[in-house]
């Protein structure tokens, strides 16, 4: 054994032959962000039979048995479901080729649009696209140039959760995570996601307006620093961060986390449960949030079957069911006849285009502004490489 | 006169494989070990390779599709942020933690069981001892974030004085779980540790703590340093338990599993700090001979 060592040296020759190889063969690539064009990808003309099975990703709660056994039975098409718990995971699992969908958010949907990973869908291929709710079809997150990249399921705002257990009273301001979190030092609970930085820029944006933010999203490296150190000091108060949500639904459960952001489906399971009940509330200063589409992958190895999905997934009793189990407003308007609780559409302003217009929807950064108020902006990789600054 | 043909063609058949390959010595050789290294070459190192090729290159900053463009930007990044610095030493710290500790248990057990304990005894300790590694490591690293837990077990055995997730419950529960990998090759090392040694020490005078200072510990280091490569090693890899018992803690692999989704390239930059650890590691513990002892 004594050799091993020396019998390394071969390999680590070949290994930096390899990298000088590499360096040699690599070609040029790259390019500006406000130059781009989208890579041309074909779009379906007909849908065939369906091939017999289905690989999508899912944001956890939209594809339960309720609504996907009656999906297969009609189409033949088997689902499996791999769910993603971050839009960073979607985006490297569509990345991966072996998916045929996926229900983006909005901060994944241009970089699979751009990164060519998905294709254009062809709406007429989709009778209930029809009723979709308007002011979410051509959004310049789902749609360039008024072509449509993917079919709208629902939307929602991130919510402040607290166990009343130990939170006395009634919260309704991001501040009990941010300047008051030292209330439920070691207990509080943050989404574990660059994204999360448009969270704190959000509240900054509404407690310190000298920081001149109008877009969480659109961030100078100023008040990009002075999110992350609003973050910083929110990190010494927190337990543990979640990105898995059956992580933050445990959390709760066992007292080790008792306060802070969500999302609805995670309260409905806490809830559901006997261990504890938890409160939920959209705070006062607004709140960032998700608008989803289900994008076909542009290497889709059962696009019959995607695009049977994308038809039933916002049919009217589907679409409802997704909805109430998730705790989203639904995409299809015609789901609001369909929900178990009459007043579900109400409750989360379904089809109130202005109050959607006021959800802080989930974006990727960008240099060139999102809100296009410049080219100054941070972009993403900034954000990865603070979030993680962050987490020490 | 004829020879009658010897029963079943089998015997003369080996003959005729064994007189084609007799004077063949490559041929043979390449069948022998030809598999295994294409498998050690092609697949192994290939792998990490191909892992510190992409260290080079770069991802499109928007769609995080991979730019194959040479450039070192990664490992400046890796070796300028502060960030990967601290998370890198911690990580080094913590597999330190992780190696004394289980030394320390490891050692006194190893003794008894090699030396002390009677022949059935010792049968029942080292089953007991591998024995947690049929369990599932997921199991085993709730079972410790069940312990570790607010309201859980140890928190009302101790009147609510633990430490609650974060390093120290990473520390104990990855010494935990490469317990075994260090008990192992400590009662090995013990168990070619020739008894007569102790009576020599005693016939010269030594006291049992002399004995152990000066006869059983340098005899038993190297078998020691054999099993800290594992605890070491298998630590500066792990993500798993400190995402489940850790807290808000990140290590350096929890690092490199983030960046993999986002920035691959940066994610392979990042890995060459546990894998230079790793090579440094070995190196250092060659010289004690612990590699002759694995």
């Amino acid at each position: 054994m004594k050799r091993t060592l020396h019998s390394l040296r071969t390999p680590a020759a070949l290994l930096a032959a390899g990298v000088l190889l590499a360096a040699c063969a690599s070609s040029g690539g790259g390019g500006d962000v406000s130059k781009r064009k989208v890579p041309d990808v074909p779009m379906a003309k007909s849908i065939g039979p369906g091939e017999g099975s289905l690989n999508i990703i899912v944001w956890a709660g939209y594809a339960e048995k309720a609504w996907v056994r009656p999906f297969e039975q009609q189409t033949g098409c088997t689902v499996n479901v791999k769910v993603g718990n971050t839009s960073d995971q979607m985006v490297s699992l569509m990345k991966s080729g072996q998916y045929d969908g996926v229900s983006a958010s909005g901060d994944a949907t241009l970089r699979l649009i751009y990164g060519g990973d998905v294709a254009p869908v062809n709406t007429k291929l989709i009778p209930n696209y029809a009723t979709i709710s308007s002011f979410l079809k051509n959004g310049d997150w789902n749609s360039v140039n008024g072509q449509m990249y993917g079919i709208p399921h629902g939307w929602g705002a991130n919510l402040l959760m607290w166990d009343p257990r130990t939170v006395k009273g009634s919260l309704d301001s991001w501040s009990a995570v941010f300047d008051k979190a030292g209330t439920y030092d070691g207990k509080v609970t943050a989404y574990d996601s660059p994204i999360y930085i448009a969270d704190a820029a959000l509240y900054l944006m509404k407690t310190q307006p000298n920081l001149g933010i109008k877009d969480p999203y659109s961030l100078t490296s100023k008040q990009l620093d002075a999110a992350v150190a609003l973050l910083k000091a929110q990190n010494k108060h927190v337990g543990e961060y979640w990105a898995d949500y059956t992580k933050e639904v445990q959390a709760f459960e066992s007292g080790t986390s008792v306060v802070g952001t969500t999302w609805q489906v995670i309260a409905n399971t806490i809830n559901s449960g006997a261990k504890t009940k938890v409160k939920t509330v959209l705070p006062k200063e607004g709140a960032t949030g998700w608008s989803d589409t289900w994008m076909i992958s542009a290497q889709a190895k059962h696009p019959n079957c995607m695009y049977k999905w994308m038809n039933y997934i916002v049919s009217p009793k589907a679409n409802a069911q997704v909805a109430e189990y998730f705790g989203e407003a639904p995409a299809q308007t015609k789901a609001c006849d369909q929900t178990s609780d009459p007043k579900f559409c109400d409750t989360y302003h379904a089809l109130d285009a202005q109050y959607a217009a006021q959800i802080h929807y989930w974006t990727t950064p960008q240099q060139q502004c999102v809100d296009g108020s410049g080219n100054n902006c941070t972009n993403y990789s900034d954000w990865v490489t603070k979030w993680q600054e962050v987490k020490g | 006169m004829t020879v009658p043909a010897p029963a079943g063609l089998e015997p003369s058949r080996r003959g005729a494989i064994s007189a084609f390959f007799a004077p063949k010595r490559r041929t043979r050789l390449t069948l022998l070990l030809g598999p295994p290294m294409v498998w050690l070459v092609v697949v192994y190192l290939g792998a990490i390779a191909a892992l510190l090729v992409s260290a080079f290159w770069s991802v499109d900053s928007f769609t995080e599709n991979i730019v194959h463009q040479f450039s070192t930007a990664n490992l400046h990044t890796v070796v300028t942020e502060p960030i990967y610095r601290t998370v890198a030493v911690r990580t080094i710290a913590v597999a330190v933690a992780v190696t004394a500790i289980d030394a320390v248990i490891a050692f006194p057990m190893a003794f008894y069981m090699s030396v002390v304990a009677s022949p059935r005894m010792r049968r029942l300790l080292v089953v007991a001892v591998l024995t947690p590694l049929w369990a599932s490591y997921l199991v085993k690293a709730y079972a410790w974030r069940t312990l570790f837990a607010p309201n859980g077990p140890l928190s009302w055995t101790t009147g609510g004085h633990t430490p609650g997730y974060g390093l120290t419950a990473t520390v104990v529960t990855l010494a935990y779980m490469w317990l075994p990998y260090m008990v192992i090759p400590v009662y090995a090392g013990f168990e070619r540790l020739p008894r007569s040694l102790f009576e020599a020490s005693a016939d010269l005078g030594g006291t049992p703590w002399r004995t152990v200072r000066s006869v059983v510990v340098p005899l038993v280091f190297p078998a020691i340093a054999a099993g800290s490569i594992f605890t070491f090693s298998l630590t500066l890899g792990d993500y798993i338990a400190v995402g489940i018992v850790g807290g808000k803690t990140q290590l350096i692999a929890n690092v490199i599993s983030d960046q993999v989704t986002l920035n691959q390239p940066l994610a392979a930059a990042v890995s060459l700090v546990p894998l230079t650890a790793i090579v440094l590691y070995l190196a250092a513990m060659r010289r004690t001979g612990a590699l002759e002892n694995v």
